[in-house]
């Protein structure tokens, strides 16, 4: 038994290009570092979130990602929030903080670890980070898996929706490696579980999740 | 002092990465913690970074951090009276 | 939906055992596993006590025999291949059977050591490659023979608890019939001078519970277990160790490392573990905490403990004083203490205590109790990045 459920806002970052529901984002955006495009893309999203510039480049990903799934999911606030599920997906793992944090404890008389690049060693910060920002409490969970795997997320999330526990997940996938960078997120519900049709309707299935990520 | 004061201003917007903070928007006498700049225990421990890195000062017990760092003046005054 | 997982098998290696009989002699004599650093290499050797396994790199490889890997690699494979020999499983091929591990260091034991050689050209590529999280599950995978079904989850100190979960549901939705399920992490420079800068180690051993408590000692280990569906152990007869009864998990959207003061992630993933398993939290007999022994841990745990209880809280301890605080791998080998609390009527104590917490009204078990019926356990497990896991566990 899978409940049904359907997909009401998507988005992918990639290539310092933007998409939402299928819809390309411009961005004033002319340089080439990955910083700065995240960096641009925050002011421009207007969050005021300071908390932003203390996160590492994966975490600043993940925050506008989900931010752009939640935003444009045309859900009203009137939701419980204690409901909504988070399940991310990469593969290099916190590679990118885990280089910084090695670099400070390598030398013995320059040591000098930083605890707030600790904190991010771990990719499900990103999880931590979205649901502190969203107030979201439902549960989640961070997979390591080679690829995107568009099963893996798909079996998990329908799994969650069974339970009267979660009625909603933003689900997808957040890699960073040097300049490479890549985020693919989609905002599920339960179908008909507002009883109003939401965002974009579209059906929670392994393929169509293959399809908005390619 | 006051050159104190200016350096730390500095130091703590690099390290703790308060990208959107200017120097003069830090009062010295305003507490750092809670409704002050919004910082968190994570900052607390990178503030602790900061002395040894900087100023040379380690602090053993976290415990005693609160008192050092409630507001930039303790802070200043904390390195001033502990500078070898 | 309705049917039952069983644990069939288990199999665990960490400071207090190369086997299942051997940590649960340690257990019941009250023997900790933390001590003085032998094999890390670290210049906080002697600054610091750690849970270390007692093997070498070089002797593990002789243990295991599959060849030259890391250590998590290794520890991950002899624990999964004493879960498979206790689970008398001899064709891993004979039904539709996965391996979901967890870790969140995975590489990086053998990458901080060659990470400067890498950089300088020399080739390492291997040990490299195998940093990512993914690598030593599919290695062990592969050795075991498992293909069917293998993932990695990281989720930071729960994450064992959540292979575990996840294990359970894939068999409860018919999509395997059996599913190896635990985690593993080897002590590593990295996470050392990680927790160091947190500031929550304790120098000396770690005190769970206790007023005085400074902090946790990090430990190394992996641990399995072999969960079965209901028909399939029917048809097999299989002898069953425990039931997987309830899981849940939350996140405390607080904060990335520290716990709310009130617990809130903590009591809602165990509001959702007594859900799942369909009993009531008085029906519980001991609880092994996640009980870290840092200051913040024990309060918002104890304080969520005695809000789900309303203030009578089971027979509760932590038992990270004998094994260290093993990260990825803690939740499953807490769940196989909490297994063996049942199979032999016992509670394991918390270790190093002398005075009550000020801020609960409850106080853990000190020393072993036997000879007192355990039919339901629960575990908790709670990780940085706010993810909080319970399990609860039953003797049929």
């Amino acid at each position: 038994m899978i409940m049904e459920a359907t997909i009401v806002s998507y988005c992918k970052i990639k290539n310092n290009t933007i998409w939402v529901n299928g819809e390309k984002i411009n961005i004033d955006n002319n340089s080439v570092d990955f910083t700065a495009f995240l960096v641009n893309l925050y002011r421009q999203m207007n969050l005021n979130y300071p908390k932003f510039f203390k996160m590492d480049n994966l975490c600043k990903l993940g925050i506008l990602a989900a931010e752009m799934v939640i935003q444009n999911n045309s859900k009203s606030e009137n939701f419980e929030k204690d409901k909504v599920a988070i399940f991310l997906s990469n593969n290099s793992s916190s590679i990118e903080t885990d280089r910084n944090h090695i670099k400070t404890i390598e030398n013995k008389n320059d040591y000098f670890p930083s605890p707030a690049v600790f904190v991010y060693t771990l990719p499900n910060i990103i999880i931590g980070e979205i649901a502190i920002k969203h107030k979201f409490t439902g549960e989640n969970a961070f997979f390591v898996s080679e690829t995107f795997d568009p099963n893996l997320i798909h079996t998990y999330a329908s799994i969650a929706l069974q339970s009267s526990h979660t009625t909603d997940a933003v689900c997808g996938w957040v890699n960073v490696d040097g300049n490479e960078y890549e985020a693919f997120m989609y905002y599920i519900e339960k179908t008909n579980f507002n009883k109003v049709g939401h965002g974009l309707n579209m059906p929670h299935t392994a393929e169509m999740i293959n399809e908005l990520y390619n | 002092m006051n050159d104190l004061i200016e350096t730390l201003k500095a130091q703590i917007i690099e390290q703790l990465n308060l990208a959107e903070l200017k120097p003069e928007d830090i009062d010295p006498n305003a507490p750092l913690f809670g409704d002050g700049l919004g910082l968190d225990s994570i900052d607390a421990l990178e503030l602790i970074v900061l002395l040894e890195k900087h100023h040379g000062i380690k602090i053993q017990d976290p415990k005693d951090a609160k008192a050092i760092f409630a507001s930039l003046q303790s802070m200043a005054d904390y390195i001033i009276a502990n500078k070898k | 939906m309705s049917t039952k997982v069983y644990i069939t098998g288990m199999g665990i290696i960490s400071a207090i055992g190369d086997s299942v009989e051997e940590t649960l002699q340690s257990l019941s004599s009250s023997k900790t596993g933390v001590g003085k650093i032998n094999h890390l290499e670290t210049f906080h050797k002697d600054t610091f006590v750690v849970g270390e396994v007692k093997h070498s790199n070089k002797e593990l490889i002789e243990i295991a025999g599959i060849g030259n890997y890391n250590r998590t690699t290794l520890l991950g494979f002899i624990a999964a291949r004493e879960a498979l020999k206790k689970a008398s499983i001899n064709d891993i091929k004979e039904v539709r059977t996965g391996f979901i591990s967890s870790t969140t260091i995975a590489g990086m034991c053998t990458t901080e050591l060659l990470y400067k050689d890498f950089l300088e050209g020399k080739n390492n590529t291997n040990f490299i490659d195998s940093h990512f999280c993914g690598v030593s599950t599919n290695d062990i995978a592969k050795h075991l023979g498992i293909s069917d079904y293998v993932t990695t989850i990281s989720t930071a100190c729960s994450s064992a608890a959540n292979a575990i979960m996840l294990g359970a549901r894939l068999i409860k939705n018919n999509i395997l019939d059996r599913v190896i399920v635990g985690g593993v992490d080897p002590l590593s420079k990295f996470t050392l001078n990680g927790f160091n800068t947190l500031m929550i180690l304790d120098k000396e051993w770690c005190k769970p519970f206790d007023e005085n408590r400074k902090g946790l000692n990090l430990g190394e280990g992996a641990a399995y277990l072999v969960l079965e569906s209901e028909k399939l152990v029917k048809e097999k007869n299989k002898n069953i160790l425990a039931q997987l009864l309830g899981y849940g998990n939350a996140n405390d959207a607080f904060h990335q490392t520290a716990s709310s003061p009130e617990g809130h992630g903590a009591l809602l993933a165990m509001q959702k573990a007594f859900k799942v398993a369909g009993i009531n939290p008085g029906a519980i007999d001991y609880i092994n905490a996640h009980g870290t022994g840092t200051p913040n841990n024990d309060s918002s745990e104890g304080i969520a403990m005695q809000t789900l209880f309303n203030n009578n809280v089971p027979k509760f301890s932590s038992t990270k004083a004998f094994t260290g605080h093993t990260l990825a791998a803690a939740a499953a080998i807490e769940s196989v203490i909490s297994i063996l609390a049942i199979q032999n009527n016992m509670i394991f104590p918390c270790l190093n205590r002398s005075a009550q917490m000020s801020d609960l009204t409850i106080t853990p078990v000190d020393t072993l109790e036997k000879n007192i019926p355990v039919n339901y356990v629960l575990s908790n497990s709670f990780g940085f990045g706010g993810n909080c896991s319970s399990l609860i566990f039953s003797k049929n």
